[in-house]
């Protein structure tokens, strides 16, 4: 058993080791992709939705804000949307040894983490331009990553389990994040939909994360689920229990179909 | 067969495996809705590759498991690989095991060949730490010093097959499943694998090796079990595995028929009426003879070329011959006409299946027939090298 663990741990590093070197292998910037992609992205939905839409406003540095949202979000996507067809595309591998198959999904988890880590340079250099004070408030960012890395994880292992059966999730899940994206609070403050409608959205474990993170990161005058359900704390067992269901399910789920996807992929 | 448990390391009971195949794959929802409704329907069919497995391999003991394509064998190696997991019956291991059922598991070719090696060591359970200790090694026993920071897909094949045999040459591990891909390659690359078959076998390590290649398994294995049909059909010794593995192959005679090829071409003028080659040939025949018939239907001019081609068992051309060449000319032949054409050769066959194939055209290449795989036989020894040692080769020696 603990045989088993170090084999885990020694894959493991290795797959990220790899996935990192081959992430951007014969581009001219390579790793400056990391930092340029979402950067370039920014650019173009600040100045659509800051400046034109001006979905974003009353807010001190909405540059910061909006990137965030986005980087976060991305984490997301990049995780999720990467795992799908990872278990598959590893079929020639499963056929031919044994190894633990939960770290090939560990192992883009903590890719996308590496990502995560290097747009966080970039966001803290925004903070840096608009005068965004770092306070000892910006900590509750740590807890933060954690559930959005345990939420996307989970959905990671349902994911990719699925795929090897049902090949449709690959669309499903393609369709359904470019849903999330728009119900998500990213483009937009949470304030200029209808309180209902807000109260409503804010219980998606992705938007109380990114308002939570803005509010501990960027600025105070922004919505969360604590504002937006005054003197019921308990509400927050909502989006965190949803996402422990997720990590729970899919993570199950996974465990129990992992030892015929040799068989299946 | 109970097995004792102290001293066997590897221990298969009751093991058998189904695989369901459907008759059409459920690889989407509305696919899995529609089998729900056909439910009475028989979407799938139960395929038995293992039925009722039980074996032990000891500690430091050699096994063979052989059997024909498509008998289970690479389904039980598997198993044993923990790749599958056996529908009935468990599997016990104990100690590290290692598999090779395939060379350079995980070999990215994007990769420098230096990555590769770390890669390809984590995927067999060896921290970069303990690759760090055997990274020279195993680049000079591939002998791929100057091409370490090169990426992979530069390489040409076979120094890739060079890089991942030394991986795994150098993988210590209590148990090695071996897989007979780990002998294809050239002669050299052969003699390397065999050498470390032998070394393996001096250091006592427990092997499971499955093979198609019976002088391996006479050489290396010291027991064995045979696989036909999902079953063990035999569990023995080496020689005795071997044994009944070739009679596999000897054709009975409700078969006969079944044997000869029907790739048959030509105009007919002339036909092999008969074709005689020994099914069964073993080392107490010092000769091997092939008797052709041939008979005329219509008249064909003088200098008819008559022959045959012998081909091994990798289907590769061995030898042949025909009458020009032996210096014997037919003369012109009216319709009903008959000759009968003898060959004799020493027996210098190694093990295996060799087929015929026989010949009959006019001076200036008319084909009257042309018969391939007119017959089979299968060459059966009981000493087998890499090469025939066979009829006796005198040696004189001294010391000068």
């Amino acid at each position: 058993m603990k045989k088993r663990y170090s084999y885990s741990i020694i894959l493991l590093r290795e797959l990220v080791r790899t996935d990192f070197k081959l992430r951007y292998q014969s581009s001219v910037l390579g790793y400056m992709w990391s930092l340029l992609r979402p950067l370039m992205l920014f650019t173009i939905l600040y100045f659509i939705f800051v400046h034109f839409a001006g979905t974003i406003k009353g807010i001190h540095a909405p540059a910061v804000y909006l990137l965030l949202g986005i980087v976060l979000w991305n984490y997301f996507v990049e995780v999720t949307s990467g795992s799908v067809a990872a278990i598959v595309s590893k079929g020639d591998l499963l056929r031919k040894i044994n190894f633990p198959k939960y770290v090939v999904i560990v192992a883009g988890s903590f890719g996308a983490l590496i990502n995560l880590g290097l747009n966080a340079i970039v966001i803290g250099f925004f903070m840096f331009l608009n005068h965004v004070p770092l306070t000892a408030h910006a900590l509750l960012i740590i807890p933060l990553v954690a559930e959005l890395f345990i939420v996307a994880l989970g959905a990671a292992f349902l994911l990719s389990a699925l795929f090897v059966k049902f090949r449709d999730v690959s669309y499903i899940w393609e369709i359904a994040m470019q849903a999330g994206f728009y119900l998500t609070p990213i483009l937009y403050v949470i304030t200029i939909l209808p309180v209902k409608v807000s109260k409503i959205l804010i219980l998606n474990p992705l938007a109380q994360i990114i308002q939570d993170a803005r509010h501990a990161l960027v600025t105070t005058n922004t919505q969360t689920i604590a504002q937006l359900y005054p003197g019921k704390p308990w509400v927050w067992a909502v989006p965190v229990g949803i996402v422990l269901a997720i990590a729970v399910v899919g993570g199950l789920y996974f465990r129990k179909r992992s030892k015929s996807f040799a068989e299946e992929v | 067969m109970k097995p004792r448990p102290s001293d066997s390391v590897i221990s298969v009971e009751h093991v058998s495996k189904d695989f369901l195949l459907p008759h059409e794959k459920t690889n989407s929802i509305k696919g899995a809705f529609v089998g729900m409704y056909k439910k009475h329907s028989k979407t799938h069919e139960v395929q038995h590759a293992l039925h009722d497995i039980n074996l032990e391999v000891k500690k430091g003991e050699f096994f063979g498991i052989v059997g024909r394509n498509g008998s289970g064998k690479s389904t039980l190696l598997k198993i044993l690989a923990g790749i599958y997991q056996p529908t009935e019956g468990s599997v016990r291991t104990i100690g590290k095991l290692v598999p090779f059922i395939e060379l350079g598991v995980g070999f990215n070719p994007e990769l420098t060949g230096r990555e590769n090696v770390y890669l390809n060591g984590a995927m067999l359970g060896f921290a970069r730490k303990e690759i760090d200790a055997m990274y020279d090694d195993i680049v000079a026993f591939a002998e791929l010093e100057r091409f370490m920071d090169q990426k992979l897909k530069n390489y040409s094949s076979g120094m890739q097959v060079r890089l991942a045999f030394s991986m795994a040459t150098r993988a210590e591990a209590d148990m090695l499943l071996v897989d007979e891909v780990l002998a294809v390659g050239d002669a050299d690359f052969q003699r390397k694998c065999f050498e470390y078959f032998r070394q393996l076998k001096k250091n006592n390590k427990t092997v499971i090796f499955v093979s198609h290649d019976m002088g391996a398994i006479r050489e290396y294995c010291d027991r064995g079990v045979l696989i036909e049909g999902s079953k063990i059909i035999l569990s023995g010794k080496a020689n005795q595995i071997a044994d009944e593995y070739t009679r596999l192959f000897i054709p009975s005679d409700k078969h006969e028929n079944a044997q000869r090829s029907k790739e048959r071409v030509g105009n007919g003028k002339l036909r092999f009426v008969g074709v005689e080659f020994p099914r069964r040939v073993t080392a107490a025949d010092k000769h091997i003879t092939i008797v052709l018939n041939i008979q005329s239907k219509d008249s064909v001019p003088a200098g008819t070329r008559i022959g045959f081609k012998l081909s091994d068992p990798m289907d590769r051309p061995l030898m042949g011959t025909n009458n020009e060449l032996a210096g014997e000319y037919t003369r012109a032949m009216k319709s009903g006409d008959k000759y009968e054409l003898t060959y004799r050769f020493e027996n210098l066959l190694n093990e295996g299946k060799y087929s015929l194939e026989v010949l009959a055209e006019s001076a200036d290449g008319e084909i009257y027939d042309w018969w391939v795989g007119a017959a089979a036989c299968v060459v059966y020894k009981e000493k087998r090298t890499g090469y025939p040692v066979e009829p006796a080769i005198s040696l004189k020696m001294k010391k000068i």
